[in-house]
């Protein structure tokens, strides 16, 4: 019964949808407000009956109701409980109604917190999210039925969750990029509706800017999990592959994070904002291309876990009528919203639109890279694929060449600077940059490494260039930093975490030790300062696996420092077998352990690591979170303010 | 012409050189970093130069594999059903290594036609087939050359 109550709900919330995207519209283009008003309460009614369909599923999965099909292909009785909740979205059925129901609360978000804006704008807002939502509800309930039943030859157990699947990383990591992919659609929403009402203005851009950052957010966060997991779970030690499912995830995220900036030039000065509606519309498409590369099977990916052509169509066409709708709308309406301004070749604006064209550049290698393959396989000319040097030789350089843009664009002014006064702000960063770069290498391990210059010379420019910053803006005060306002801080900190990201990925990639060994009991293996002994071998039995585990006593320099158990795990329904590595973490280094197969007289394959900052790579994204975070609190977003600046922003324009 | 046109000209003219460069130099290095995958029965036709980089794939012939006594390598056999090829590795295999399963090599030929791998890729759900194997198999079988039972496989499409 459960079932069908959440089947009927996910309708009653399609119905919905398609109200919410009429009825205000209507009221719009008649202005009738009252029509209008039924923008709000339609969203709060969607996201109700969304979430109720969602739980309807999750407690289908919560009983083990294997007479639904979708649950029965993806739990099974033995799989403990928190498992069984994430594996609601483990594949494709469930995923996507988690998407929707996502959807449904940014809606909601919007419709609440709303209350600074016009009516009219509200109501469009709220009308395209709608068109979002009854493509994507349709898309679930025509193609991807989570509640199909299996009658009346129900299974009397369930195939189990791809035992990949049952682990914290991914009991968070699906929704929280949801919530990001998701989450840009608001954006994508006000920049249609502002193109709609021809109101392109400084209001408009403050109305947008915390909603783009907490879509950020999500996004920074979900990507960052993505890699953690990728690193702990899939036992080879990488934490980026360059795979097409992380690339599909990378570009809205590299767009989104253009569009922060040129939100913040269109607030500030009123100035490229056409420009700020088309990275708007880049950025939600990039995800619904995301969603098609990740759900059609396309893509040979590492990560593909659910894929079937005919959604892979449904997609496509959504994708479509997406991409072509908005930008039509764009081509019809931008001429009219034309940006007033000026600014000089040296200034704040100039360095924002330097930043949008590396990050946007970026963003089309990758696109480039992802699509290539398939390009070349629908023209029959062969299989290929792009290898991750490739990404590299494209990404890297374009990291350093932004890195440099953020520690001068943050300190520059607006309108117009002087390359000589920002030289003179900015040459003893650049200089200590410079000294303690080239000083690292052979700190490290004595040997000259440009990459590692480059990579630490350019982080530590951004912590130097920002910090002199700081001190000017406080004037050496610590005491008037909290004056200097919430978004400010963030974006301090934002910055500072780019640049421990970077010290984290160039340490990792540059100073990390491999081996692959074969270590029987009571050999050892040495690798750098570590010696690893392999101490015992054993059987541990969880719930609903078993495993084969070695124990490895690791010394550093002959002192013992840690004993760490690696496991290979064997799912008991499935049969399948899953690597456990064992990593001892730390900030400045991770031991990492993971087990090979068993190969003659007891010995085992082993692979061991040392991987020197590997931390600090998801540190910096924490980092740009909590930047993130200080942003969206800045109190000038807050309504009242919002109106009394607004119009005096616009008496400046 | 107006100081602010002239501006907005160098300043297109300057992005258009610059992308045009940027999206020269992106496909010139595209064409020198990619690996072209190739079935066996193209491998066993001296189709591959030695030495080059390709990917290759197939189901993992069945007692086909071989460890070494001393250290990881390993050697074993990929089929299409129509042909397969010797691929050598030293490393550890991935999880969903084993007999009769879809697997894809990166690696490069030498002169005696054994693909010397340096990376071999499983896919981590045990159901799948990558779809370069999958469509290899079935483009050996329509040329009448495959026999999928005798590469050891209970694969059905």
């Amino acid at each position: 019964m459960v079932p069908e109550f959440g089947q009927m709900a996910l309708i009653v919330a399609l119905v919905l949808a398609g109200l919410q995207t009429v009825i205000p519209l209507v009221g719009v283009q008649a202005r009738r407000e009252w029509l209008m008003a039924y923008a709000r309460p339609l969203a709060t009614g969607q996201a109700v009956f969304l979430m109720a369909s969602l739980l309807a599923l999750t407690y289908a999965f919560v009983v083990d109701d294997f007479s639904v099909a979708y649950v029965a292909a993806n739990s099974n009785s033995q799989l403990p409980t928190p498992y069984k909740v994430s594996a609601v979205w483990g594949a494709h059925e469930g995923s996507l109604l988690l998407w929707v129901t996502m959807l449904g609360w940014w809606g909601l978000a919007v419709a609440w917190f709303s209350r600074s804006l016009p009516l009219d704008m509200v109501a469009r807002v709220l009308s395209i999210m709608g068109m979002v939502s009854v493509g994507f509800i349709l898309f679930t309930v025509q193609t991807s039925n989570p509640f199909e039943r299996h009658l009346p030859t129900a299974p009397m157990d369930g195939a189990d969750l791809n035992p990949l699947l049952q682990d914290f990383g991914l009991i968070v990591h699906p929704p929280t990029l949801y919530m990001g992919y998701v989450g840009l659609s608001v954006v994508f929403a006000f920049a249609l509706a502002a193109l709609m009402g021809g109101r392109l203005d400084a209001a408009w851009a403050r109305w947008s800017r915390p909603w783009t950052t907490a879509a950020w957010i999500f996004l920074t966060m979900g990507i960052a999990l993505g890699s953690w997991w990728a690193y702990y779970e899939l036992g080879w030690g990488g934490w980026w592959f360059w795979d097409p499912v992380e690339n599909a995830s990378l570009m809205p995220w590299l767009v989104a994070t253009a569009l922060m900036h040129s939100l913040a030039v269109t607030e500030k000065r009123g100035l490229f904002k056409s420009w700020t509606v088309l990275l708007a519309i880049f950025a939600f498409s990039l995800s619904l291309l995301g969603t098609f590369l990740v759900r059609s099977g396309v893509l040979t990916s590492v990560h593909a876990f659910a894929s079937d052509p005919e959604r892979g169509v449904f997609i496509l066409a959504l994708l479509g009528i997406c991409v072509c709708g908005s930008l039509l709308l764009y081509a019809i309406k931008a001429p009219t919203v034309a940006s007033v301004g000026r600014y000089e070749w040296v200034s704040r604006e100039s360095f924002l639109l330097m930043n949008n064209l590396v990050l946007l550049v970026s963003a089309f290698a990758i696109l480039l890279g992802t699509l290539y393959p398939l390009v070349i396989d629908f023209m029959g000319l062969g299989k290929l694929s792009v290898g991750a040097a490739w990404f590299n030789t494209m990404f890297v350089p374009l990291s350093v060449l932004l890195a440099l843009i953020i520690g001068m664009g943050s300190m520059s002014r607006w309108k117009s600077d002087g390359l000589s006064r920002l030289g003179n702000e900015l040459r003893w960063a650049f200089l200590a940059a410079l000294v303690l770069a080239v000083a690292a290498p052979f700190i490290a391990n004595g040997e000259w490494n440009w990459q590692v210059v480059m990579g630490l010379g350019v982080a530590f420019w951004l912590v130097a260039a920002t910090l002199v910053d700081l001190w000017k803006k406080s004037r050496g005060r610590l005491k008037r930093i909290p004056t200097l306002g919430m978004s400010y801080m963030g974006m301090i900190i934002a910055h500072l975490g780019v640049a421990v990201s970077i010290i984290g990925v160039t340490m990792v990639s540059n100073y990390s030790l491999e081996t692959s060994v074969k270590i029987a009991p009571g050999e050892s293996a040495v690798l750098g300062n570590y010696r690893f002994e392999f101490a015992e071998f054993g059987h541990i039995e969880g719930p609903n696996f078993t495993s084969d585990a070695t124990r490895f006593n690791v010394w550093r320099d002959e002192k013992l420092m840690e004993v760490l158990t690696a496991e290979k795990r064997r799912y008991n329904v499935s049969g399948q077998v899953m690597t456990e590595a064992a990593i001892d973490v730390s900030l400045l280094r991770d031991v990492y352990i993971s087990m090979g197969e068993p190969l003659a007289d007891g010995a085992w394959g082993m692979r061991l690591q040392v991987k020197p900052y590997m931390r600090w790579v998801w540190l910096g994204a924490i980092f740009m979170c909590i930047g993130g975070g200080l942003a969206v609190m800045d109190k000038r977003y807050r309504a009242r303010q919002t109106r009394k600046v607004a119009l005096s922003n616009e008496a400046v324009a | 012409m107006h100081p602010q046109r002239k501006k907005r000209l160098t300043l297109i003219l300057f992005l258009l050189v610059g992308v045009s460069t940027g999206v020269g130099l992106m496909a010139y290095s595209l064409t020198q970093n990619i690996n072209l995958f190739q079935t066996p029965t193209q491998i066993a036709a001296g189709e591959v130069p030695v030495g080059r980089t390709i990917r290759a794939g197939g189901l993992v012939v069945d007692g086909s594999v071989v460890r070494d006594t001393e250290g990881l390598g390993v050697t074993f056999k990929v089929t299409d059903g129509a042909a397969s090829v010797p691929i050598y590795y030293d490393g550890i295999l991935p999880d969903l290594f084993r007999e009769g399963q879809g697997i894809v090599a990166l690696g490069q030929l030498n002169e005696k036609g054994v693909l010397q791998a340096s990376e071999v890729l499983a896919k981590h759900d045990e159901n799948y087939m990558p779809p370069e194997v999958q469509e290899a198999l079935e483009k050996a079988h329509q040329d009448g050359k495959g026999n999928l039972k005798a590469a050891g496989n209970d694969y059905e499409y």
